[in-house]
């Protein structure tokens, strides 16, 4: 039985769903950037299986290029983390209050 | 793709994602990680897109993932310390986000449906037909991608740089000269 582009919609719902509550719960700036990873990944599994309904290739070219900013992302923000670091020695989300007033 | 290998994937990927979220050691937060971006990758090629699929695999796991890792290795990361539990943060948190789950699922779940069967040409998926797609209607937005890297990269070096100034350390910015003082005095 092949399977319905919804299951995979569905999969997708969940696992941008499990993204936002690890953003959400856990205070580890990495473990954070990692629920970031997760989200766009259920997005991109979205664009996808949408794609496939269609019958276009439209949705695999927009997620070619969110990789690309994943990857310009991921670059940027692992450099925050060690500037960071190396200023607080901390990565808890709590302590890290420069910008609050 | 079978039902049965659709589950099979389903299930790992659920359970990598939320061993993101529940392990207490960052890296094995992100070998969970890995494992439910392979699984994503796979259930690409089952939906017919190949090249992107391993490309998520090669990219994903084999460049950012390795990127966390050696950051979390240079700065000593392994043991988080004392976990900072806010009880209502996490409440709230988990409900939320189970009420998204469920709320996309809905929606999807109640899609209109595309009319008449999309035709899947023969070449759907392959390195052909997007390159064909990526070096004309989006040759645009990939030239500007180059540029994006471009930045990243240098925005990258200039922030990992060791900075000079105190403006990260926790001493507030009055006692700025102090720092500079001390530094230079050592």
């Amino acid at each position: 039985m092949i399977t319905p582009i919804d299951y995979f919609m569905g999969l997708s719902a969940v696992i941008f769903a499990i993204g936002v509550a690890g953003m959400l719960v856990r205070r580890n700036v990495i473990v954070m950037f990692m629920s970031i990873e997760l989200m766009l990944n259920a997005v991109n599994l979205a664009f996808v299986a949408l794609g496939r309904r269609v019958g276009s290739m439209d949705g695999q070219v927009i997620v070619f290029f969110v990789m690309t900013v994943a990857a310009a992302e991921a670059a940027v923000g692992l450099a925050i983390i060690i500037s960071l670091y190396r200023g607080r020695e901390t990565l808890n989300a709590d302590e890290l209050n420069l910008l609050r007033w | 793709m079978p039902l049965w290998l659709f589950i099979f994937l389903a299930v790992i990927a659920i359970c990598g994602a939320f061993g993101v979220i529940l392990q207490r050691n960052p890296v094995h937060c992100l070998l969970a990680l890995a494992l439910t971006l392979i699984d994503v990758g796979v259930l690409f090629v089952g939906l017919g897109a190949e090249t992107l699929g391993f490309l998520q695999i090669i990219i994903y796991v084999g460049a950012i993932m390795v990127l966390f890792l050696f950051v979390i290795w240079l700065l000593n990361l392994q043991i988080e310390p004392a976990p900072n539990a806010h009880l209502a943060l996490k409440f709230f948190g988990s409900i939320g986000a189970a009420a998204l789950a469920a709320e996309l699922s809905v929606f999807f779940f109640n899609a209109q449906p595309v009319s008449g069967v999309a035709t899947i040409p023969g070449t759907y998926g392959s390195v052909e037909s997007l390159a064909r797609m990526l070096f004309s209607d989006y040759l645009v937005a990939f030239e500007v991608t180059s540029i994006l890297l471009l930045a990243a990269v240098a925005g990258a070096i200039a922030l990992a740089r060791r900075m000079t100034g105190a403006a990260l350390t926790r001493t507030p910015v009055e006692g700025e000269g102090v720092v500079r003082a001390r530094e230079s005095g050592s």
